[in-house]
């Protein structure tokens, strides 16, 4: 079994984490944009992707079937098969995978919702590490301030009301993410994540992006338009 | 009363916690007899007054279904399919054998993490990874093993049974043989040594299943007997960090000899009353 940093591909994959509301898929799109403009084959990858697993996600997020084991691990059946229809081919392939998302939410989420550590991080041990993975940071009440005045109501897992903490799906809701945001700052050392301070314009972050995606893309191949 | 002993992590949410149910668990090759005795063990302990909940793979509400979908489609990648199974293990776990377990129930389980873990390592995954990912699997009161010779003869049943070859229990996604035949044979060749090498790692109790079917039934009831019987060891805390310390020796009941020991024992205790009725005749 190839494990996590031993894959060797021609393609690079490059993902963007952080918590709701931090601004991270209108930076990647962005990119997608950018990449897209500048002629490389782009793959696009994002979260809960796999059309195998969407109908029992679906359903037991409906009906409140997951326990937060079996979220971690009907999580990890998705990433897998997204693994290896979307990710795995392309960097084969020599394309450029962006990735919305990635495992870095599973262990942040799933660490929130009381799972061991250490037992989520083996559950993922398959996956490909990234050629870069960014962590758009924004502060717990931007984020939260961001996600609450943009939906009419917050959904069930999302505010983390299956664990009970408080019936307030907006009380419950702070609390789940301050606990994500919690051990997103702990994986910044653990796991190499780039730091990007999403309270910053977007434009100046979209341009310290495509600084640093530069540095990877030496020796890509791009068709010229 | 037995304290919950987990194999590796807590399940998040879930005190460990006394229990006074019994989980036992039947394993086996595909198409050693395993539903047909469960379905009798069911039979036999609900007479007797246990109540009983029954449970297998892919019977899982969140999963089972999913599970089946994609099985038919063949698309599964291996890793998706390895997971999707742990998925509907720990759904089961958590929602059907626990409850019951803490609510005193026999539960009987047709397959557990072993045959997971076997079809997933054949097939390539790291045998390490897998023990991991399905150490949140309950250390089961006892795992009876249905042991055949050979996946020839697994083969011969199949053949008779008039059930025939299926794609999955084939290994066909292996690409082992040439046809259905050769591919089964090779593919539970594999298996069978998977389980041979669990059996002292996670103390299977070996039953003999090459014999009739009604031995191998009573041989399973004898068992589970001892087992429902059993007055449970005070679990010291150091014992929970080495869970397989609280299972039964290895094979007991798989050698001949204590096989024909017990059953001596029996055939002279009935002999015995024979003897006291027929003196007061």
């Amino acid at each position: 079994m190839i494990q996590y940093g031993q894959h060797q591909f021609p393609g690079k994959l490059f993902i963007v984490e952080g918590t709701d509301g931090s601004g991270k898929s209108t930076q990647l799109a962005l990119l997608h944009q950018w990449l897209k403009a500048e002629g490389y084959p782009v793959f696009f990858s994002e979260w809960n992707s796999s059309p195998l697993v969407k109908e029992t996600t679906k359903r037991a997020k409906k009906r409140h079937l997951f326990t937060p084991t079996t979220f971690s691990l009907l999580h990890a059946t998705d990433f897998a098969d997204r693994t290896e229809r979307d990710i795995i081919p392309p960097l084969k392939a020599g394309a450029i995978v962006l990735a919305d998302r990635y495992i870095y939410t599973a262990f942040a989420r799933d660490v929130a919702r009381g799972c061991d550590r250490a037992w989520v991080r083996e559950l993922y041990r398959f996956a490909v590490k990234p050629t870069v993975a960014f962590f758009f940071r924004a502060p717990l009440d931007v984020a939260i301030d961001r996600i609450i005045s943009a939906r009419p109501e917050l959904k069930y897992y999302e505010a983390g009301l299956d664990m009970g903490w408080t019936d307030d799906p907006e009380e419950s809701f702070k609390l789940f993410q301050g606990n994500i945001l919690a051990e997103y700052d702990r994986m910044v050392g653990e796991f190499g994540l780039t730091k990007i301070d999403a309270t910053r314009a977007i434009e100046k972050q979209q341009r310290e992006v495509r600084r640093i995606i530069k540095q990877h893309l030496t020796g890509q191949a791009a068709t010229t338009a | 009363m037995k304290q919950m002993t987990f194999y590796g992590t807590t399940l998040s949410g879930v005190e460990p916690e006394p229990y006074s149910g019994k989980l036992i668990v039947v394993e086996g090759p595909d198409g050693v007899g395993r539903s047909t005795q469960i379905a009798n063990l069911r039979t036999w302990l609900e007479a007797r007054g246990h109540a009983v909940l029954d449970t297998g793979m892919t019977r899982s509400e969140l999963a089972g279904r999913g599970i089946k979908e994609a099985k038919t489609g063949h698309t599964l990648g291996r890793f998706t399919m390895h997971l999707f199974y742990a998925t509907d293990f720990a759904d089961r776990l958590e929602n059907q054998m626990l409850p019951a377990l803490r609510a005193g129930f026999v539960v009987l389980t047709d397959r557990y993490i072993f045959s997971a873990i076997a079809r997933a390592v054949v097939r390539g995954a790291d045998p390490a990874w897998m023990r991991a990912i399905y150490g949140i699997a309950l250390v089961p009161d006892a795992v009876f093993y249905l042991r055949i010779q050979s996946a020839r003869e697994l083969a011969e049943r199949l053949v008779i049974s008039g059930r025939g070859f299926d794609y999955w229990e084939s290994g066909t996604d292996m690409y082992l043989g040439a046809d259905l035949y050769d591919s089964f044979v090779e593919y539970q060749t594999q298996m069978l040594n998977e389980f041979e090498q669990m059996t002292g790692e996670y103390g299977f109790q070996v039953i003999d299943a090459s014999r009739p079917l009604q031995r191998v039934a009573a041989d399973l009831r004898r068992a589970v007997a001892r087992v429902i019987n059993r007055r449970t060891p005070r679990i010291t805390p150091a014992d929970t960090t080495q869970p397989t310390v609280l299972q039964p020796a290895t094979g007991a009941l798989g050698e001949p000899t204590s096989m024909a020991q017990d059953e001596q024992l029996r055939d002279q205790q009935g002999a015995s009353t024979q003897g006291k009725g027929a003196g007061l005749i």
